[in-house]
């Protein structure tokens, strides 16, 4: 079942919590919605589910419009971070109990309940605990059983709050390559909410990327990760350094280093933000191609080796990881003058000190002379 | 295919409840100091509650068990007995259907003029009870705002039943709304969410999900609420008229029997209803030990 989200707006007393959200989730998507907290992404879910109402735009569940439904007419599955199961019944009574409290007319037959009840229970590997209590379950394994209750009632969209995210690091892991698979095999519409970039990029066919109740990015894996489409993305993805950069004419030049960047940008003249990553950082000797810099501290923690360097030409400091085979390569050490190189950077309008300016023409430019050498 | 191991398979289950504590030598005083602490509370409670206690029942039987069956026997005492389990059977019941909404209310929801209600729901503890009862005469009294109409329509509230029952309501009002609010915002909506998102009505929901989640805090908020509406004295004395057979509950008759120097009859419907609280004390230990975990963390009563 595909869902639609139209100009979605949410208020919380004054504090707009979604503004102007729209999106489509084709059925059979496994989607992520990830952003920091207070970026209206667990608003946004609970609004598809129907705990919340917006205060403007639709939802609409496979054509049809569900903005005014109550949450016991939307036929969802809801997780919730903290399990929420009912701790007086069983583990058959709480996968059981969307079927149990249908109207008459709606409901299979106590044999038929307890049979899809334990076939659930099979399908999220719990077979034979159906008599437990839910404190006699281990986090990972309640989790499962609210699964397992979500899929019961045969749910038209399956909707995760932070699923994993009261459950330590390990069991972390495994649940999201079990839940992966889980997804592969029963191919319902899955929506959860995540603020650990890690568990969305793993798990999720396309990511969505919220901050201060707005999209910034919808893509896959790689369109959000290759191409951030804004500096927030850029940054909420991972390690970055800024440098200021400036484009003249067609060209794109760090202040006070020699040679250009690019000599193409499609960036209007003057002052722009140069995002980085860390690991796109590479280290040559002098007289190779590259921008001037002085190593200030190199630090090796196991299998990456972390420095910072000063770029001569302005003191702006950048942090540079590499991969330990490289480390031999040059000999770089503290005092060090070396040549830096960017295998790739993005580039964003300069945000001159305010962070709420709308960024325009995304942009992913890579410098090809540089490209897959290091 | 190397298969690895699924660790949130193996992640074991949470213990029920907390291991002991050791205790910690460094916060723990001189055994004199610990004794002398010891004592100076034993003796206090020994000479304000359990002295007190024993003096009832001592009294009570003093003139051997036949006169204490007669005292108890006796038609006037049978009458504010009989009085006392009405007002409870009525006032009770509607604490708990009152106590209930209002502690949902409180706990589940987000609505103006909520600070407000809570802190209404404690104005019967702060209030003198004599007060609470003047309320009532104030209000449905010969000379009060609704007596003429009442007088009218021939209903009588002021010392009647119903004015009994009205006084006792007020009165044992917070006991349950009390006990209920802290532990329904403990436990949160999520699993009353859960249930409507898993299709269950509002009845199935508070039937399914919400009553078995409270129902060990409930029923300690209706023992307190119960002891209370039996014991109350204040108000119902300002509203009840004193009319032996009719308008007296226990408390009240065992006044009239101590004013009138029947001492052996007052001390032995007295120790009715200390009976009837060493029965809440032991009920209520037994619900805290038991199920401790879901009565709400903080103990004020």
């Amino acid at each position: 079942m595909d869902i639609q989200i139209r100009n979605i707006h949410k208020q919380f007393a004054g504090f707009p919590a979604l503004d102007d959200v729209s999106l489509a989730v084709g059925s059979g998507e496994l989607i992520a919605l990830l952003g920091p907290s207070g970026s209206g992404k667990t608003t946004l879910l609970r609004i598809i589910a129907g705990l919340e109402f917006p205060d403007r735009g639709q939802i609409l569940f496979g054509g049809e419009d569900m903005s005014r439904r109550a949450v016991r007419e939307r036929n969802i599955g809801f997780v919730f971070q903290h399990y929420a199961l009912f701790k007086h019944m069983t583990v058959l009574d709480n996968i059981a109990f969307g079927l149990t409290v249908r109207r008459r007319a709606l409901r299979p037959a106590p044999a038929a309940i307890r049979a899809k009840a334990l076939e659930l229970l099979e399908l999220v590997q719990l077979g034979g605990l159906e008599q437990r209590y839910p404190h006699q379950l281990s986090g990972g394994q309640k989790q499962r059983v609210a699964l397992a209750r979500a899929l019961a009632i045969d749910p038209r969209v399956l909707l995760l709050d932070e699923p994993f995210g009261a459950l330590d690091a390990k069991v972390r892991k495994d649940l999201r390559r079990w839940l992966r698979e889980l997804h592969q095999q029963t191919g319902y519409t899955t929506v959860f909410v995540t603020h650990d970039q890690e568990e969305a990029l793993e798990l999720a066919d396309r990511v969505v990327i919220m901050n201060r109740g707005r999209i910034e990015q919808v893509g896959t894996v790689d369109d959000v990760y290759e191409t951030p489409r804004t500096p927030f993305v850029f940054d909420f993805l991972g390690d970055s350094n800024v440098l200021d950069a400036e484009v003249r004419g067609r060209e794109l030049r760090l202040p006070g280093a020699g040679e250009a960047l690019v000599t193409d940008s499609i960036h209007p003249a003057g002052p722009v933000d140069l995002y980085v990553r860390p690991g796109d950082l590479r280290l040559a000797e002098p007289g190779r191609a590259g921008i001037d810099v002085r190593v200030t501290e190199v630090q090796r923690t196991g299998p990456i080796v972390r420095a910072s360097a000063d770029l001569v030409a302005n003191g702006s400091v950048v942090s540079i990881e590499l991969p330990h085979l490289h480390h031999d390569a040059p000999a770089f050490r503290v005092g060090a003058q070396l040549r830096l190189r960017m295998m790739q950077f993005s580039v964003y309008p300069a945000a001159r000190g305010s962070q709420t300016g709308p960024t325009q023409t995304p942009a992913r430019e890579r410098e090809p002379g540089q490209r897959g050498r290091g | 295919m190397n298969q690895a191991t699924d660790h949130s398979l193996l992640d074991p289950p949470q213990l029920p409840f907390e291991p002991l504590l050791q205790r910690n030598a460094v916060v723990t005083e001189q055994p004199w100091v610990r004794w002398l602490l010891t004592a100076a509370a034993l003796v206090f409670l020994g000479f304000f509650l359990l002295l007190p206690l024993v003096g009832v029942f001592t009294e009570a039987l003093r003139h051997g068990l036949g006169v204490y069956w007669q005292a108890l026997t006796d038609s006037d005492a049978l009458d504010a007995v009989r009085l006392t389990l009405l007002v409870a059977a009525i006032a009770v019941p509607l604490n708990l259907v009152f106590g209930v909404a209002a502690a949902w209310a409180i706990a589940k929801f987000e609505f103006r003029g909520k600070t407000l209600l809570t802190t209404l729901i404690d104005l019967p503890f702060s209030v003198s009870p004599v007060v609470a009862g003047l309320i009532y005469v104030l209000l449905f009294g010969a000379q009060g705002w609704f007596g003429p109409w009442l007088i009218a329509h021939d209903l009588q509230i002021i010392f009647a039943v119903p004015g009994i029952v009205l006084a006792t309501v007020f009165v044992t009002f917070p006991f349950i709304a009390r006990e209920l609010i802290p532990l329904m915002q403990e436990q949160g909506n999520d699993d009353e969410m859960a249930a409507l998102s898993l299709g269950a009505n509002g009845w199935q929901c508070f039937r399914y999900v919400t009553l078995p989640n409270i129902k060990w805090g409930l029923l300690y908020g209706v023992l307190l609420c119960n002891a209370r509406a039996m014991g109350e004295f204040g108000a119902v004395s300002v509203v009840s008229g004193h009319i032996r057979g009719e308008t007296n509950t226990m408390p009240l008759h065992v006044e009239i029997l101590y004013n009138e120097y029947n001492f052996a009859a007052a001390f032995a419907v007295a120790s009715l209803l200390a009976g009837l609280a060493l029965v809440t004390l032991v009920l209520k230990s037994i619900l805290e030990a038991r199920h401790g975990g879901e009565l709400s963390t903080s103990r004020r009563h």
